[in-house]
């Protein structure tokens, strides 16, 4: 009998742990159905980048509120989360607290200062709240931002506070039990609106205090994968892998380069037949689909935190356009999801829904808003590039489609001709000199 | 105003000679009527420094920039390699420019296709001279003037280079106010990514207007900026506001020029 919550702890632990693993499976899966990319250059540098921006959250601070907020909420997260540990080892050992005794009187100031953060986290999320649903900050309230991205915002706020709450009124009820733990220095404090009660009573509350601590977290773990909030774990890999080069260095089509190096070579016999490779499929030059992306892309995609301030900072936006840089990457992300359900329900292979990104989820009009300024890669706390995947879709819609909107065509074909983007003679290009 | 000597690179190649630096002007600079003063005040500069310099003339093609933002990956990649064969045949090392897209896209583009040059903004060349104690800036007619500077996202953001210009600026004396979004949150002029070629789609308001406006709120009598499209788009927009006689949009090679009375 007394192995039974045991038993119940290991069982809801294990399953947790399986399922999350099972649902991040597919989230990888997912992210590798776009294009390879290796990269392995500068792990040094990578590393550093990966410190500074996700360990150290540099970027976060080019907004100080939220910045300050955001960094205690992540400190806490952090540091709680070793308490995490005690919880599981008595959770499977049946122990209670099996780390006081060998911390002795360092115990409870450790406790204490997670306690301390436990509140500090609770202040900082209802201010959160309160930005997002009270005082309405403009970029929380985009169309983008309707149904389930604004409910999973407040979603992940409630529980955060539930556990807090938990964790500290599990101290508080703790210590007016015989035999249990003294309060620490917040539960101390909030003990007496629990005295009185009969002693059962207080029992079964530190029990429930404990056990919605703990399920609560692996609730959260498991609600993570459909949640914006899985930007805890994307940040880091996400930054990592993050472009280091200058921002306004485009990557040359490699597919491209080979025509032009053909075409620019004279010896080049164009009546040549195929080579033999030639069997394998024709390269799509730019992105129509998802799947067209990079797996860079679609990781950045995962792990977009919806925040909005590239949104908020993109010229194209600010003026009205339609064109959001969060809309692209949250785009990118339902698409893939929705391709990766579609190979999980047709036993392993994609099965043609007539849908792609580019038309169905993106409008031609976004992507030609874009003026390429970079303000939205600037401003992306986890060094996503919304950039990226908007210059794709215009190599596609250009390239495959021939669809740019007509004035650029004229502009091209000037260059083409003239090699300036205006009706232009070459011949005059010096004409300046002279005048 | 003195006049200006541009011999071409053929030129000085015939003559056995070789420049310090090729001057690479763009189309905008070559052929726009407002930026062709920019081209003009640069070259001026050059020419009172003593520096060697030469242009490619009508063997310069547009960079590919444009092509390549409005997703003609095929048609950049074409240009640049002509570009590549002309610049490599003369084997130039170093490149200076006024426009930062040329500047980006031969620093950081043309390398990977086998253009491998030492390519500099003509805000950073100028403040090399400067350093080197070759350029001597007094702050001549623009002493205390109030100024602001807006960013070219591709010298800013794109590459990193905010304090080249503002160096500069200082070496003239005047009053830098900067504007609410700036350096790295500079805001885009609204020319980038090809949208210079093209009407903007529809919004509720134009985004070079919104940026000279937030120019003007500096209470700046000179807007300087540092990318022929740029120039473009704040003169329209200081223009919305009817501000064009109190207010000049003018580029730093132009602000210097003046400043030396070249």
């Amino acid at each position: 009998m007394s192995f039974l919550p045991q038993l119940v702890f290991a069982v809801v632990l294990i399953a947790a742990i399986w399922r999350f693993s099972k649902k991040a499976v597919t989230i990888a899966r997912n992210i590798h159905l776009g294009k390879a990319q290796s990269i392995s250059d500068n792990p040094g540098a990578r590393r550093a980048n990966m410190l500074r921006v996700a360990f150290g959250q540099s970027k976060m601070q080019a907004r100080p509120v939220a910045g300050v907020l955001h960094f205690i909420v992540y400190a806490a997260f952090l540091i709680i989360n070793i308490e995490v540990v005690e919880i599981i080892v008595d959770g499977l050992f049946g122990t209670h607290r099996f780390f006081a005794p060998y911390l002795g009187s360092v115990y409870p100031i450790i406790i204490g200062f997670f306690e301390i953060l436990a509140v500090l986290t609770v202040i900082a999320v209802v201010i959160f709240w309160w930005r997002r649903n009270v005082a309405k900050l403009d970029r929380f309230h985009k169309p983008e931002m309707k149904g389930w991205a604004f409910t999973d915002a407040n979603n992940i706020l409630y529980i955060e506070v539930a556990l807090m709450f938990a964790l500290l009124n599990m101290n508080a009820v703790e210590s007016l039990l015989p035999g249990g733990h003294e309060a620490f220095i917040v539960s101390s404090s909030i003990a007496s609106l629990w005295s009185g009660l009969p002693e059962g009573t207080l029992h079964l509350l530190e029990r429930g205090f404990w056990w919605v601590h703990i399920v609560g977290i692996l609730a959260f773990l498991n609600y993570l994968p459909y949640s914006k909030h899985f930007h805890i774990i994307l940040a880091f890999p996400n930054t990592y892998y993050a472009n280091l080069k200058s921002k306004g260095q485009f990557e040359n089509n490699t597919a491209v380069m080979k025509e032009v190096a053909l075409m620019m070579d004279p010896n080049a016999d164009p009546f040549a037949a195929p080579a033999p490779d030639a069997a394998a499929p024709l390269e799509r030059f730019g992105a129509k689909d998802a799947t067209d992306l990079s797996w860079i892309n679609l990781m950045n995609a995962y792990t977009c935190t919806e925040c909005g301030r590239c949104t908020s900072e993109c010229p194209a936006n600010l003026t009205g356009k339609k064109l959001s840089p969060r809309k692209i990457m949250m785009d990118t992300r339902d698409r893939i999801e929705e391709i990766g359900q579609n190979i999980d329900a047709n036993n392993g292979t994609f099965q043609e829904d007539g849908n792609s990104l580019l038309g169905h989820y993106i409008t031609p009009e976004e992507i030609w808003a874009c003026t390429s300024c970079n303000a939205c890669v600037q401003a992306c706390p986890v060094d996503i590039d919304p950039l990226n995947i908007i210059m794709k879709l215009r190599n596609y819609a250009t390239m495959e489609e021939s669809s740019a909107p007509s004035e650029l065509n004229a502009m091209m074909t000037n260059v083409e001709n003239n090699g300036a983007p205006w009706p232009f003679s070459q011949m005059d290009r010096a004409n300046w000199t002279n005048e | 105003m003195s006049t200006i000597h541009v011999p071409t690179l053929a030129q000085m190649t015939a003559e056995g000679k070789a420049p310090e630096v090729l001057f690479w002007v763009g189309c905008a600079g070559s052929f726009d009527d407002r930026a062709k003063k920019i081209t003009k005040a640069f070259a001026k500069i050059l020419q009172h420094v003593g520096v060697s310099f030469a242009v490619l003339g009508t063997e310069e093609g547009c960079t590919g920039d444009p092509a390549k933002r409005a997703g003609n990956e095929f048609l950049f990649q074409m240009q640049a390699m002509m570009n590549i064969q002309v610049l490599n045949g003369y084997e130039v090392k170093h490149i200076v420019t006024t426009c930062p897209h040329c500047f980006n896209t031969l620093k950081n583009e043309c390398p990977e296709l086998g253009g491998n040059y030492t390519v500099e903004h003509h805000s950073q060349f100028l403040n090399g001279l400067l350093k080197a104690g070759r350029l001597k800036i007094e702050g001549g007619q623009f002493r205390g003037k109030k100024i602001t500077f807006h960013d070219p996202c591709y010298l800013g953001r794109a590459n990193g280079e905010y304090e080249a210009p503002r160096e500069l600026l200082e070496k003239l004396d005047v009053e830098l106010r900067e504007m609410r979004r700036c350096k790295q949150n500079g805001l885009c002029c609204g020319a980038g990514g090809a949208q210079m070629f093209k009407e903007a789609e529809k919004g509720t308001a134009e985004i070079n207007h919104v940026r000279a406006d937030e120019a003007l709120e500096t209470q700046a009598e000179i807007v300087v900026a540092g990318c022929p499209f740029c120039n473009t788009m704040l003169t329209d927009g200081v223009k919305n506001r009817e501000k064009e006689a109190e207010v000049q949009v003018l580029d730093l090679a132009e602000m210097i020029a003046l400043a030396e009375e070249l």
